[in-house]
């Protein structure tokens, strides 16, 4: 029972926060932060109760489950389960969530009602994205999540935040009426095979999917994830959406908007369609070395601070994509944790441009310049995130980066030779950012006022999350251990009742060579 | 016809009773609110004996009409929409001058025609049913006589006329060729192969009728009246024209190819799959263009009407109950969206630009988060009825494996989007300091007006969030039909 309730809380505190708007602009604030704080308390029973560091347990991954018949007719159940992965994204989601408050505390003076309302809307729906074991729950978030994240870059955005809000909805709802072919043409394939009529994830695994159709099918469902995470043909809304969003928004749609493309990848493509979605892992490995690169070298030749770092992002997707179809254990891992380390190192550049604009009432790169002297601590804070952003070991990023190079490189080690190249670049846009904003010479004679102490605490959260990540990342690859396993049994399982039986489940995927795939002793 | 035959059709003869009752009380005494009060009760007194005529149903009374769980579900979403429209049209006629009364005449007597509409299964209760509605409509369209009030009515007049005279038309190719006018009959008189039945002008027939429905529907190429009368007609006649007049029409070209599979024909079928294609871009892409709120929702209204031509071209019976179930979210999105426009309008015009809505939201939330709502629901958006109803279309579509009409759906929903969303943006944009309030926003709301809205939005987010119950009902209508 505890599962709806991890989105039903969020939904009333918006709702709360809302209403109470009408009594003063301190009401919401504090009433969202209490609200995360009750989310958070949830979020730790769950943890608390299922860590465990000796993870050869053979309990299931699930944590909790929930379902309830919702409309029968057509076989769709309100169908909850948390297992580690979306524990900690959900994790992320409530720290991400806390920090967009208190990041807004002082920037949003109108509205802050309803401000507070979509934001926690917006961690509902991510929430039940992270959740939903239905297909049609799963899709019902999916563009729930849109609405309000739409009011908080239309509303409170900057001044070409229409344009950018309204190519960033019909990008991603489109894209969301692709996926939503694919779920659709699952569900009746498997319909016609067994009989049941069904959208439930457990049931729908392991379909018998015709040729071509299942390739179209996955293709439909990546092209919804691939918007969103953004893979790169597909990337042009993302600076756009992030320019012009306030800094909650960006927060949001860098720390967790972002990840929902990669977490569907991880729990419904490939284990739904891992045929399909293998086979076409050398496609979608080169997107992501091409994202990698492009997302690099374009960041570098961006003037706004906000574009910049919206970019970078592009770029450490392409090695989140990459971890993802190579499909091993260590792979995977490493993906989950750029995800998280990522989450958390863009919120913070993103919350540092915001604290800037506010004292400069600029993002133009080329008008900063030597604000060392003027902001130090926010300076330090930058180095820490650029620095974990370009990659530097004792910092999350490096360990996820890491990890996902170790395991692509079992798979394909061209690929993870021109991944490395990625490694290069950022280093150089990273010191791009110091160089052209901290050091150098204080042209425009800038003299600030350093962080306060909110400002402050926002940034030693994040960076202490940040050192604990690179130094001790046990604590989440343990967590994350048995439902990278779990993910991985039912693709193989899937995978078995198409092609042969003779796989056995405690080898990963059968992948050898350079991206090519040996489908269990048949050619 | 016996006692249970006159039974059966009870509705039907309150309805046409109360536009009786209505037109003498107006010649004994003139007053708004008792010829809303005796509409009203009309309207109540019809609904109330649909569950108990549906003891009767299925029966065929005389040839002209059958009451069955089909003509029942459709007479009760017609006589429900009418309700709604009629209690609008008083908050939209008390600012009104001159006489109001007549209305309420006309919305009873279009209301008859398209239940008899819903109900028919011969050529001549079709066409009866039809006039009846036209006629009334027309009176309606160019009730208000505000700027392009006459325009609109006499567009109208002419076009309806013109494809009144095609359907009837066809109606008598087919009766030349089948010696019927049973809609029941005219499969088995063409599988029979002796009778030497030229296919030629059964289908000649056949296709004019199908261009006197589309005129009906407003599917494209027959859409070129829709804009302009639903600009020029009062708020909620126009709701009228896009609920009722469609939904009814719609329900009887449903049932019309379900007695005559139109996969039999594939040329009939190709001619509705061009149709539907048409519909969907060119809705969706004029829509773009529009500057004026009605117009904008008359485009809208033409894609919708091609989207629900996928879930009709999918044979089965989940399409009927996408079918169904889209033409419920339909209906309720519709008149909302025209609810709110009629509670915005005042005496002298309608609310239709955009600077009647800009920064609504900050100075009446629950009108302009009401429109939203519809908005919203119209794209297809979670939480809303339109989300569910879109959902349901897509998956009948698929069933039928009928890709490329579904991914036309999906690409040009994705363009639709693109002008509900500028209206929402309108609503949430903020006023610069000093502005002048638009005339619209002055005025406040008539509380039927307002309480009509209410009820549908509470349905929108009830049939989004559990639509579970309506769909039984659908499902047990759907079995019981075929």
């Amino acid at each position: 029972m505890i599962l709806p309730w991890i989105i039903i809380i969020l939904v009333i505190g918006g709702t709360l926060a809302w209403i109470a708007g009408r009594f003063g602009p301190h009401w919401p604030r504090w009433i969202s932060l209490a609200t995360l704080g009750i989310h958070f308390g949830f979020l730790l029973y769950l943890w608390i109760q299922n860590y465990s560091i000796f993870t050869l347990t053979t309990r299931s991954p699930w944590f909790a489950l929930f379902d309830i018949p919702w409309i029968s007719q057509i076989g769709i159940s309100f169908s909850l389960g948390m297992d580690g992965l979306s524990l900690l994204l959900i994790l992320l989601i409530n720290l991400l969530g806390i920090m967009a408050v208190a990041c807004s505390w002082n920037a949003i003076k109108d509205r802050v009602g309803f401000f507070h309302f979509n934001l926690m809307w917006i961690l509902a729906s991510i929430t039940g994205v992270f959740l939903a074991l239905d297909l049609f729950l799963f899709y019902f978030f999916w563009e729930l999540m849109l609405v309000p994240l739409y009011f908080l870059i239309g509303i409170w955005g900057y001044e070409n935040r229409i344009y950018a809000t309204i190519k960033f909805f019909i990008f991603t709802q489109v894209s969301g009426l692709f996926m939503l072919l694919g779920i659709l043409g699952l569900y009746f394939v498997h319909g016609a095979n067994t009989g049941v009529y069904t959208f439930s994830y457990f049931q729908l695994l392991g379909t018998k999917l015709p040729q071509p159709l299942g390739f179209l099918l996955m293709l439909g469902m990546f092209l919804a994830f691939a918007v969103k995470l953004p893979v790169v043909p597909f990337h042009t809304w993302l600076p756009d959406a992030h320019t012009e969003a306030p800094t909650a928004g960006s927060v949001d749609l860098a720390g967790l908007v972002l990840k929902v493309g990669a977490y569907g990848m991880i729990r419904f493509l490939i284990p739904l369609f891992p045929k399909d979605s293998l086979s076409f892992a050398p496609i979608a490995m080169a997107l992501g070395i091409i994202g990698i690169l492009y997302g690099a070298i374009v960041a570098f030749g961006q003037t706004d601070l906000k574009r910049l770092i919206a970019y970078t992002s592009i770029s450490h997707m392409g090695f989140v994509i990459l971890g993802i179809f190579a499909w091993n254990t260590i792979a995977l891992q490493g993906a989950i944790i750029i995800m998280i380390a990522h989450g958390i190192s863009t919120s913070g550049l993103f919350i540092m441009v915001g604290d800037l604009m506010s004292r400069l009432h600029t993002r133009d790169f080329r008008r900063m310049g030597g604000l060392w002297s003027t902001l130090p601590r926010m300076g330090g804070a930058a180095m820490v995130f650029t620095l974990a952003s370009l990659g530097l070991p004792g910092l999350g990023n490096f360990v996820g980066e890491f990890l996902v190079l170790l395991g692509v490189y079992r798979v394909s080690i061209p690929a993870a030779a021109l991944a490395t190249l990625g490694f290069i670049v950022a280093t150089i846009y990273s010191l791009w950012i110091i160089q052209g904003a901290f050091h150098g010479r204080n042209t425009e004679g800038w003299k600030l006022q350093d962080m306060s102490s909110r400002e402050a605490a926002i940034m030693t959260t994040l960076i202490a999350v940040i050192l604990w990540l690179g130094i001790y990342p046990q604590t989440v690859l343990n967590t994350s251990l048995p439902a990278v396993e779990a993910m991985q049994k039912y693709a193989i399982e899937t995978q078995q009742t198409i092609v042969s039986p003779q796989i056995s489940p405690a080898q990963p995927l059968p992948i050898e060579g350079s991206i090519t795939i040996n489908t269990g002793g048949k050619p | 016809m016996t006692a249970a035959d006159v039974y059966a059709i009870l509705p039907l003869i309150v309805l046409g009773g109360a536009s009786v009752v209505v037109l003498l009380g107006i010649a004994v005494h003139r007053s708004h609110s008792l010829t809303l009060i005796l509409t009203l009760t009309g309207l109540v007194a019809a609904f109330l004996l649909l569950p108990l005529v549906s003891i009767e149903a299925p029966r065929q009374v005389t040839p002209l009409l059958v009451i069955d769980s089909y003509s029942i579900f459709f007479s009760g979403l017609i006589i429900a929409a009418s309700f709604i429209i009629t209690v609008l049209s008083y908050s939209y006629l008390s600012q009104q001058r001159g006489h109001r009364e007549e209305f309420y005449l006309f919305l009873l007597l279009a209301t008859l025609g398209s239940v008899v509409l819903v109900a028919s299964t011969h050529f001549a209760s079709f066409f009866l049913g039809l006039e009846v509605l036209s006629v009334s409509l027309y009176t309606l369209i160019a009730y208000s006589r505000k700027e392009y009030g006459i325009e609109a009515g006499v567009k109208y007049l002419i076009l309806a006329g013109l494809s009144s005279a095609f359907l009837l038309f066809g109606m008598a190719l087919v009766y030349s060729e089948l010696g019927t006018m049973k809609l029941a009959q005219i499969p088995t008189s063409l599988s029979n192969p002796s009778s030497g039945v030229s296919q030629v002008f059964v289908l000649g027939g056949l296709a004019l009728i199908v261009v006197g429905i589309g005129f009906k529907l407003a599917l494209v190429p027959f859409h070129l009246w829709t804009p302009d009368v639903y600009q020029g007609a009062p708020a909620p006649v126009t709701a009228f024209v896009a609920t009722i007049s469609k939904g009814a029409m719609f329900a009887l070209l449903l049932r019309y190819f379900t007695v005559v599979n139109i996969h039999n024909y594939p040329s009939l079928y190709l001619a509705f799959v061009v149709i539907a294609i048409a519909s969907m871009f060119i809705g969706n892409l004029l829509g773009l263009l529009q500057t004026k709120l009605k117009r904008l929702l008359a485009y809208s209204s033409i894609s919708h009407l091609g989207y629900l031509l996928v879930a009709f071209l999918a044979s089965g019976p989940l399409a009927a109950v996408a079918v169904a179930f889209y033409l419920v979210t339909y209906f309720v999105t519709t008149l909302g969206a025209f609810g709110l426009i009629t509670i915005m309008s005042n005496s002298d015009r309608d609310a239709e630009d955009p600077e009647d809505y800009r920064g609504l939201f900050w100075r009446k939330p629950w009108i302009a988060g009401s429109f939203t709502a519809m908005l919203l629901s119209l794209a297809g958006v979670p939480l809303t009825a339109g989300f569910v109803g879109k959902f349901y279309l897509v998956t009948a579509g698929i069933g039928s494996a009928l890709w490329l009409l579904v991914i036309v759906l999906v690409v040009t929903s994705g363009i639709g989007l693109y002008y509900y969303l500028r209206v929402v943006v309108a609503m949430f944009a903020s006023l610069p300091k000093g502005s002048t309030i638009a005339p619209a926003m002055r005025i406040s709301p008539h509380f039927t007006g307002a309480l009509a809205v209410t009820i549908l939005v509470l349905l929108l987010f009830w049939l989004g969030i559990y639509p579970t119950p309506i769909l039984r009902l659908i499902e047990s209508m759907v079995t019981g039909f075929s």
